[in-house]
Order: C-alpha cells, then structure tokens, then sequence
C-alpha cells in the first residue's frame, strides 16, 4: 500500500499520454512444444541506453507447458475512482496466466532486473473455485483483477461455459465467478469496459478443442468459432445484450473501447470472413437509449497467391487471407493499429471518425507469402501479430507468435521470435525503427508485450480527457 | 472554550475532515459534471453524496439518541458507545481491506453508495461520542425534563448535528471538486490524495477514547 496514488496512475488517457515514457518493456516467451520452461523477458527500450533493445533480464517459470499468452498489471488507473476504494494500490505485480495449463504466475517487477515469482496459483485451484479453466485477459477494475478464461471445466474445457472470474487485487486470491446472468454467452474471449457508464464488452474465439490442437478448418468453414459481441451491465453482473455480427465473421477476438470514457463507442477485430477471406473490424456504440450497435468499418482483403506459396491449410484457396489477429488503440483515441498476421502487415487507421476509419500507414514484414525483411536485413518470422502503443503514442511495439499449434499451421518450420518497434508520424505515418531488434532466446516465441507504468491496452481511466 | 462550543466544534472538524478525504467522495462530482459535460451535474453529485452520508449518520446517531432517554444508563452508554468506536477502529487498523460490496453499486447510485461507504467506515459511529457529550443530561439540563420532551429534544439534536456535519462535509468536498473542476485541473487529485486509512482508524480509537473517559467522569458525578 502507497501513501499517496501510485505515480503511473492517472485520471484521464490524456495525463497518461505525458507521464514519463518507457524505459522497460516485458516481453512474454513462450516454448512451443513445452519442452522448455516459458518465461518473461525484461527488454531495454530506452533509445539512448548502450543496451537498446537487449533482453536484460530473463525470468524463467519453474514448470512446462504453460504455453504463456497475454497478461496484465495487477493495478491501474482504473484505482482512482473513490468507487472501488483502492487507490493505494502498487503496480507492482504482472498476472501471467498459462493459457495451456490453466496455471497463473503473479509476478513481483518492482524492480524489474530483480523480476520474482511472488506467488503460483495452481490450475486445481482455478477449477476447483470458478469451473473455469484457459485463463487469458487481466484487467484491474473495480472489484478487483478480473481475469476471462476460455475454457470451462472438465478435461476438454467443455463442461459449461467459459467465462470471467475475480481475483483479489491484494492477496490475488482467486474469488469466484463473475457472472451473475451470462444469457447465452457461451465462448469467450477479450473483454473491456468503460467503468463511469458501467458496462463491459465481451469477444468470443472458440472452445479448447478449436485451438488447442490447432485450427479446426470443418469448424471454421462451417461458422463454428465466435461471431457474437456480448454487453454487460457491469457492476450487476449481467448480459443485457448480444450482437451476432454474422456467421461468417469468424472469431471476434480484440476488444478496444475509446480510452476516453466521455465516448461511448469502441472497436473489435475479427479475424476472418469466411464467405470472402477478409479481415475486418466493427466499430460498436452505446445509443441514446442504452442500448449497442455495431457496424462493419474496415475490411482488408485477401491477396491472391500460388498455391505453392501457401501452406496445406490455405492451398485450396488460391489466396493469402489477411487473418486480423490483434488490434490497439492509441490514448487519444485517434489511431487504431491492426496486425494483418497472414499478410504480414501493420496497418495504422485514423478513427477519429469511428464510424470512418481512414488508412494512415502501413508497414510490411514477414508474412506467410511476402516474407518481407526487417530495415536491417534480417528474416522476421510469422508476421506482425500481439501489437502494443507507447502512452505517448509515438511507438508501437509487435511481436510475431500468434499461438504455438496455429503458428505451425499457417507459418510451418521453426520461424524465430520476434520483437519490433516502429515510429509513428506526427499525423499518421508509420516507419519501422532500424536500430530495435530484440534477439530471443533459442527454441522460443515471443507473444504479448506489456509497457513499464501501463500502456494502451492496460489501463482503464475514470475521468474524460479535457 | 466551553465543553459545549468544543464538542460542536467537533461536529463541524469530523465534517471537514470526512470532506476533505477522497475516499467519501468529491472527485465523482467532478466525474460526473465532466462526464456529463455540464457543470450543474457537479452540484447535482455533490448533493447525492451529501444525502447519503446524512442518511448514514441519522441511521446511528437516531438509536442513540433514543437511548439517551435511559438517564440512568447514560454513564454505562457512553461507555458502550465508546468502546464500539474504539473497537472499530482497531477493526480497521488491523484489517486494512475496503468492503468488496461497495465496488458493486453503479456509479448512477451515488447516494447509496455515499451511505453505504459511510455506514462501512463507521463515519456516523465517530459522531456517537461527539454526540452522547452535547446530549450529556448536565448540560441540557435533562435530567429534570420529563422522557418525552427529552427524547424529542434528543432526536432534535440527533437531526441537527447529523446536518451541521454533513454541511460541513459536504462545503469542504465542494470547495475541492469545484476549484478541481473551474481551475485545479484533475492533476489536482493524484497530488491531494493521501492514504488516510491508519489516520481514520486513529482517529476513530480517539474519539472513542475520548467517549471512554468522559462517560467515567460522568459516572462518577
């Protein structure tokens, strides 16, 4: 406990944008065949160290198989509404779930050279108190660290619904369930909110036998994973709307709501069309009578290519689907970054106007055809994929894995890890830093990147930007 | 300064100081007048909050004031009515955890979150011993009026110091959220607020403390 808010929390997007920028970032690896520990990499992103870009500390968990994915704080700005009564708290602690295992690592990077396990919760533990397993987004809010799984009990993950559960943001002691009438959410995914409205937004990806062996393509050809956004009543615990974005808009991953929580809109990502191949993104809003809506507002077309070019999966099909795979959206509300994971592009969209995104930049690297190179010559494996903003906005960082058993799938062979930072134009604009490249350990992945003192996809703020 | 002036003095500082914390509430009328981008939601909030730690303080002020009529007790009261303030705040000193409950009303209930924080802070349990002393028979001379008119006198006061301090709260966390809102900046909030849980719970144990000794010294009379 502080005595005073902890210094990277702050009451609007906009405050967040001029706090001290990042020196640090916390990089997650990952073993692909579980044959090694996974573990968390602690990389200097500070531009004028002697060590830019060097992994500085390497934390490596003491099991197998974790199969590490995305992770959170657990504390953020979200503590300075008087409404959840912490406001005490420490950022202290990242929450790294195994999405394989079901295991969770709470993580002390106080100091982060000297990161240390602080506590393990064991999957048994996870099952036994919430019937959920496969836990995946962390978000601090105001009952405590709230965590989705996408898996519910049993051996498959199939026994019931996945859904969220709450962890006490102190002792991170697992509380139980979260929801109090679910309707008929029944897959599950990200989530988000805007707390002073009071409503939360959930995404759906598919059951543990849709991935975890690998995409499913019967499953997908036949509309099998996620096409459905839920709306929460957040504090009441309860679905209160569905919005079926069409069958054919397979798996609806990213969850981004405007940071500013005077806008009532936000975005999601869903990975591929099927009747077309396109990637896309909807663009969701909160009406005047409190009810949601969503609208299609990008798409990105597949590119036409050899079959000799494609893997098995994709031969069939003549031609290479963008597959939207994560989406970020800047503090100010402004830029929306999509990782076109297939294509092996960074797309950069101004959506000042929500509802009339406008391509702003773009950079090219890897992909599953185009296997474009990095400004400094080297091969960059898989394409861009788990995307993160600096607060200030002015860098983006991405990494290359998308998941272990779908990464063999699309990008067969051993590609390499991967993290990259690009410079964002003053309007727009992105250009790929030359000098930034971070070299993995052997045998590993790289997956989600979180920013020391928070970043675009962390903090929830309780006060408009003025 | 009289007994009587310091204990209404009281009053008004619990006021001030319940006010002046963040934790009972002021920044949300800031929240709300930006949110809704209006600045008469901020007086709108500000009353919202103001009702509901009245609320909460005639909800434990009012069965004291009832019990205040057993003249006979008033000593043995006084001294049950400290030792619970004491004992909260030793409640509080060890278990530093805020009640979970009170993250689940939504932010459109600021009345009833207002009285709920209340209520689980003990902030109307402080005011008991402040109370019990003004309404102490030797000062109003009670102890000659009949039970009726001295209860009704007593649920009167419990009335007027429950408002007196919720006047008091409420112009000190006004005159935060508006000079926040008009001129502070919300950079105001992250450099104001300290963490005043172990000064809470303090201040609890010396209120109580304070209840404690004088109900001896009014036994002993």
């Amino acid at each position: 406990m502080n005595l005073r808010p902890d210094p990277t929390f702050h009451p609007t997007a906009k405050m967040a944008m001029a706090a001290p920028v990042e020196t640090v970032a916390f990089t997650l690896m990952l073993s692909p065949d579980g044959s090694k520990p996974d573990g968390l990499a602690v990389v200097d992103v500070d531009p004028t160290s002697d060590t830019y870009g060097d992994i500085l500390h390497s934390l490596f968990m003491p099991n197998l198989g974790d199969e590490f994915h995305h992770f959170g704080w657990n504390a953020c700005s979200s503590a300075l509404s008087p409404l959840t009564g912490h406001a005490f708290l420490e950022r202290r602690y990242l929450i790294i779930p195994g999405i394989r295992s079901s295991r969770i690592y709470i993580i002390d990077v106080k100091e982060p050279l000297k990161a240390k396990i602080h506590k393990i919760i064991e999957p048994e533990e996870l099952f036994e108190k919430t019937g959920y397993s496969r836990p995946h987004t962390i978000h601090c809010g105001p009952e405590g660290i709230y965590v989705s799984t996408l898996g519910g009990g049993g051996e498959d993950g199939t026994d019931g619904p996945p859904g969220i559960f709450i962890m006490d943001c102190e002792t991170f002691e697992i509380l139980g369930r979260y929801e109090m009438d679910r309707g008929i959410q029944d897959k599950h995914y990200d989530f988000w909110w805007n707390l002073p409205r009071d409503y939360m937004v959930s995404s759906e990806w598919g059951l543990p036998p849709q991935f975890e062996n690998g995409i499913v393509p019967e499953d997908l050809l036949s509309n099998k994973y996620g096409h459905t956004i839920h709306f929460w009543d957040l504090r009441a615990r309860k679905n209160v709307q569905s919005i079926d974005l069409g069958e054919n808009h397979q798996m609806a991953l990213e969850i981004r709501p405007a940071h500013d929580p005077a806008k009532e809109y936000g975005f999601c990502g869903v990975v591929v069309d099927t009747s077309n191949l396109q990637g896309a993104i909807f663009t969701w809003w909160r009406k005047e009578d409190g009810t949601f809506e969503a609208k299609k507002t990008i798409t990105i077309d597949p590119v036409p290519a050899d079959a000799d070019d494609l893997p098995d999966l994709l031969k069939g099909f003549g031609a290479c689907p963008p597959l939207v795979t994560d989406i970020d959206l800047s503090l100010d509300d402004r830029f929306l970054y999509v990782a076109c994971w297939g294509l092996g592009e960074m797309h950069q969209y101004d959506v000042s106007d929500p509802m009339n995104p406008v391509l702003a930049g773009k950079v090219d690297l890897g992909g599953i055809v185009k296997k474009t190179k990095h400004p400094n010559g080297k091969d960059f494996g898989y394409g861009p994929q788990m995307v993160e903003i600096s607060r200030d906005g002015k860098r983006v960082y991405w990494t290359n894995s998308l998941y272990s058993t779908w990464d063999d799938q699309f990008y067969p062979g051993e590609r390499g890890a991967a993290m990259v930072c690009a410079d964002v134009g003053k309007d727009g604009g992105l250009t790929l830093n030359k000098d930034f490249w971070v070299e993995f350990p052997e045998g590993y992945r790289s997956h989600q990147i979180r920013l020391e003192g928070g970043d675009c996809s962390t903090d929830s703020f309780c006060y408009p930007s003025v | 300064m009289t007994t009587q002036a310091a204990l209404w003095w009281a009053v008004i500082v619990s006021g001030l100081y319940h006010g002046f914390n963040p934790g009972m509430g002021w920044p949300l009328a800031v929240s709300a007048a930006l949110m809704e981008r209006k600045t008469s939601a901020l007086p709108g909030a500000l009353l919202a909050l103001a009702g509901g730690h009245f609320l909460a303080m005639c909800a434990i002020l009012l069965p004291f004031s009832l019990m205040v009529t057993l003249v006979y007790w008033e000593g043995q009261i006084r001294l049950g009515a400290g030792l619970l303030v004491v004992g909260l705040g030793i409640y509080l000193l060890i278990n530093r955890k805020h009640p979970r409950f009170l993250a689940r009303v939504p932010p459109s209930k600021l009345a009833l979150w207002s009285f709920l924080a209340a209520m689980a802070h003990g902030a109307g349990l402080m005011l008991v011993p402040i109370f019990l002393g003004i309404c102490a028979p030797g000062s109003l001379d009670a102890g000659h009026e009949a039970a009726e008119s001295l209860m009704a006198s007593n649920v009167g006061m419990a009335f007027i110091v429950a408002g007196i301090h919720t006047l008091a709260m409420t112009l000190a966390g006004g005159a935060l959220a508006v000079g926040m809102y008009f001129w502070l900046g919300l950079k105001f909030l992250t450099r104001s607020w300290f963490n005043l849980d172990v000064v809470w719970a303090l201040s609890l144990i010396l209120v109580g403390g304070i209840g404690i000794m004088t109900s001896s010294h009014t036994t002993l009379t």
